[in-house]
């Protein structure tokens, strides 16, 4: 099962290899991290997308929750959350392609953010399967580059992580 | 009045009521060890390598409660004691290293003895710090001890680099902290109490069994109490030995791996498991498929949720300190409170696989280990703090040393490091100046830090080794025989040093004891005549005694092999 882990972690240097090496070092896996400072600047927050059965993310939180550093742990996939990611992503933009990228770029409501004679950048947010699915359709031949920056996510209504 | 980073550093210590400190130094901590000089509240113990003093501390901890100190240098100073940090972490066992670190300004530039130290270590703390501004300094010491010794206790690393223990600043020391980000719970949920004591209402097959937790959190009294009024059979791990009076009638003995005919049958046909501050290791509950094929309810009392439904499922979670859960248990307990009438037949059933005595042994013209186990008992009249160092040796001592008491049995459990034996002797002994302490230790373990028989001589640390020498790794050996075909790959220590004459080089008395006849006089000459030596005791034993009962790797708890199998 897919989990998205929202942490918020003391602003130590540090701290990030913590949970990056607790999860190495347990055999859980990460398959995106993503960490910045909150509004308060003593505190980071971290979203880990990771993947495992109950008992497994069981461990996974009250390991997380065992350093010293970390503040406060949820799943935030338990409940109703809303998540993002962006995308930047470079591709060739010549002849026919170029009009065809722009009209792609519409459609997920991407933006183009750079442009040469050559070569667009898009930038695209959304859920990570919306990504997928920009890059499935889109001629593979012609992408130059992606970065991603891995899930963020925040809970709906009252759901409120905070110190 | 500003004082030195150093000073602080010492200054920080005598706040704490630490009165030694185990170390070797260096480069970057000379500035504390000129502090260390001027003063004598805090006494310093020279190791002759690192790993020791680490050990020494860890020791210092476990036979006492306090927290063990050690102060090392930068680079192979820390590198050093790795394996010391990681014997304890595993152990759980709450202790401050103090390391000397490069000046800050050079950090990250391969200077001279400089590691990353909070990197190499994070694995095996419980926390770690670096140092980055001497008004830091006596803070971070504060969150140090006080993160080492609440909750689940574990070492924690203070990197210090050189320049900060020169820098000058007012030292106050904090009185109480607050961290938002560590709050142990302590008190369990009496919801969950409530449920649990229900349960021990209803048990008809009941085991107690209890681990490492009961004595952390010095809980061995309550336990007792609990376990007598309950009158239900009580098991340890190793690391729970002592626990609970090994003389008591309702002791089954230790469990796993080489654990008693009894203990291992009454956990697995158990219907109640009330396990306090044990973690289910993989060798206390065998191949878990097999473990699982019984249907139990499970009781988990223990301070780390982590450890609760890690390895085996667990039907009424209690998170909290032992001793608090035990008096909230126990204050539920009124007078009306009855168990089943049926534990008395569970009484039976016990009673008969005790009465297989898994643990008899046939004597032969050599020493046999056991017999030396025993009569070490009765010569130290139980009362010895016994530390131990990995191998066959470690297994007969928690076999046949009885331990009444906690904090008495020193050994290594869950990383299972040989070399702790000898420097756990001298944490121990500066914890508890006037003891009897054994070591009981194997030819190939001995030699692992076996060059602090200097530092003993030192400090006139009379350890008695009880070296079983049965010119093997004997551990390694009993799974090649039964394992591997009796290919017995690299297990056979030859060009052993004559341990006499070694001890004797090192100023200590050397016994060499060949014969069965001999092994109690020699004991005894040893902790009266020898009282305030060391005595470097080699015990030429069988050298195919094995350990039983045993499960082997994969096999179910009840599936044990026991001697009169062979
Ligand atoms: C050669 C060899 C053979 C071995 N064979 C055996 C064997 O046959 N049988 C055996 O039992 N072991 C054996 N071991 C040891 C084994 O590897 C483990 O170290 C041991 O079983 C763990 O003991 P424990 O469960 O008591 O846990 P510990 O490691 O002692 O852990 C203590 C538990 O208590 C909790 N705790 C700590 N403080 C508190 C508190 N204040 N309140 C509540 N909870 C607390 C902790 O969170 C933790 O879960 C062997 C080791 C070696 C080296
Ligand atoms: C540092 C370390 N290296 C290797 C091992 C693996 N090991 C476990 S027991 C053992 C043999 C110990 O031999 P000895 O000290 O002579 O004790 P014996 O088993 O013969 O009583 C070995 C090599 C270990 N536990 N620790
Ligand atoms: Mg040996």
């Amino acid at each position: 099962m897919r989990h998205i882990i929202s942490i918020l972690i003391e602003n130590e240097s540090g701290a990030l290899s913590r949970v990056a090496g607790l999860f190495s070092a347990r055999g859980y896996n990460i398959e995106s991290l993503t960490v910045a400072p909150t509004e308060d600047p003593s505190l980071s927050r971290m979203t880990i997308l990771t993947s495992g059965s109950d008992e497994v993310l069981e461990q996974i939180t009250k390991q997380l929750n065992k350093l010293i550093d970390v503040v406060k742990v949820v799943d935030l996939s338990e409940a109703a959350h809303v998540e993002r990611e962006l995308m930047l992503i470079k591709v060739r933009a010549t002849g026919k392609d170029r009009e065809e990228m722009k009209r792609m770029a519409d459609i997920f409501r991407g933006r183009i953010i750079d442009v040469t004679e050559a070569t667009y950048v898009i930038e695209l947010t959304g859920a990570g399967a919306k990504l997928d699915s920009f890059i499935a359709g889109i001629d593979a031949g012609l992408i130059l580059e992606t970065v991603r920056t891995g899930v963020c996510g925040i809970g709906r209504g009252d759901r409120i992580l905070k110190v | 009045m500003m004082i030195s980073g150093a000073e602080i550093v010492i200054r920080c210590l005598q706040e704490e009521k630490v009165d030694c400190v185990f170390g070797y130094p260096g480069g970057s901590v000379l500035h504390i060890y000129d502090a260390l000089f001027k003063q004598d509240q805090v006494k310093h113990i020279l190791v002759r390598h690192e790993q020791a003093a680490v050990h020494a501390a860890d020791a210092f901890s476990r036979s006492s409660q306090k927290v063990g100190v050690a102060l090392v240098t930068s680079g192979p100073g820390v590198t050093n004691t790795v394996t010391g940090i990681a014997t304890a972490y595993m152990d759980s066992i709450p202790m401050v290293v103090l390391t000397g670190q490069v000046p800050s300004f050079y950090i990250g530039q391969d200077a001279f003895q400089e590691c990353d130290t909070v990197g190499i270590t994070r694995p095996c703390v419980k926390h770690n710090f670096l140092v980055k501004d001497v008004k830091d300094l006596a803070l971070t010491i504060k969150k140090a001890f006080h993160i080492a010794a609440t909750g689940r206790p574990g070492p924690v690393v203070v990197d210090i680099p050189k320049d900060i223990t020169a820098q000058m600043c007012e030292f106050e020391y904090p009185k109480s902290i607050q961290m938002r980000s560590y709050n142990p719970v302590v008190k369990g949920h009496l919801g969950q109490i409530k449920k649990a004591v229900q349960i021990l209402k209803e048990a008809k097959r009941p085991i107690i069994y209890t681990g490492g937790g009961v004595i952390l959190s010095d809980a061995a009294q309550k336990l007792t109490e609990l376990a007598h009024k309950l009158n239900f059979p009580v098991t340890n791990t190793l690391m729970g030995l002592g626990g609970y009076p090994a003389t008591d009638r309702q002791f089954v003995g230790m469990l796993g791996m080489h654990g008693t005919f009894e203990a291992n049958n009454a956990m697995h046909y158990s219907d109640v498991i009330l396990a306090i501050g044990a973690r289910f290791d993989d060798r206390v509950i065998g191949n878990p498929e097999h473990f699982g094929e019984e249907k139990r309810r499970v009781i988990h009392i223990d301070i780390d949720p982590s450890s609760i439904s890690k390895r085996v499922k667990v039907d009424v979670p209690i998170v909290g300190n032992v001793n608090d859960v035990l008096d909230e248990i126990l204050k539920l307990m009124d007078a009306d409170f009855k168990t089943d009438p049926d534990v008395a037949n569970w009484w039976k059933q016990i009673d008969e696989w005790r009465s297989r005595d898994s643990l008899r042994y046939t004597q032969s013209e050599h020493i046999m280990p056991q017999f030396v186990m025993e009569k070490l008992y009765e010569v130290t009249n139980g009362e010895a703090f016994v530390t131990s160092d990995v191998g066959q040796h470690q297994m007969f001592a928690a076999q046949y040393y009885k331990f009444d008491k906690p904090r008495r049995w020193i050994n290594s459990g869950g990383l299972g490091t040989m070399g702790v034996g000898l420097p756990y002797g001298m944490g121990v002994l500066m914890a508890h100046p006037d003891a009897q302490v054994a070591c009981v230790t194997g030819e190939g373990s001995i030699q692992m830090c076996i060059q602090e028989l200097s530092t003993c001589k030192q400090y006139g640390f009379p350890i008695k080794i009880i070296n079983l020498n049965n010119g093997m790794l004997g551990m390694v050996r009993q799974w090649q025989e039964m394992f591997y075909s009796k290919r017995y790959s690299q297990s056979y220590v030859t060009s052993l040093p004559d341990f006499v004459k070694l001890a004797e080089a090192y100023g200590h008395v050397g016994m060499k004891i060949e014969k069965p006849e001999d092994v109690e006089p020699a004991l005894r000459k040893a902790f009266t005549e020898h009282k305030n030596d060391l005595v470097f005791m080699d015990f030429i034993i069988d050298p195919g005694a094995n350990v039983f009962p045993m499960v082997a790797a994969g096999k179910g708890l009840t599936e044990m092999i026991l001697a009169e199998d062979l």
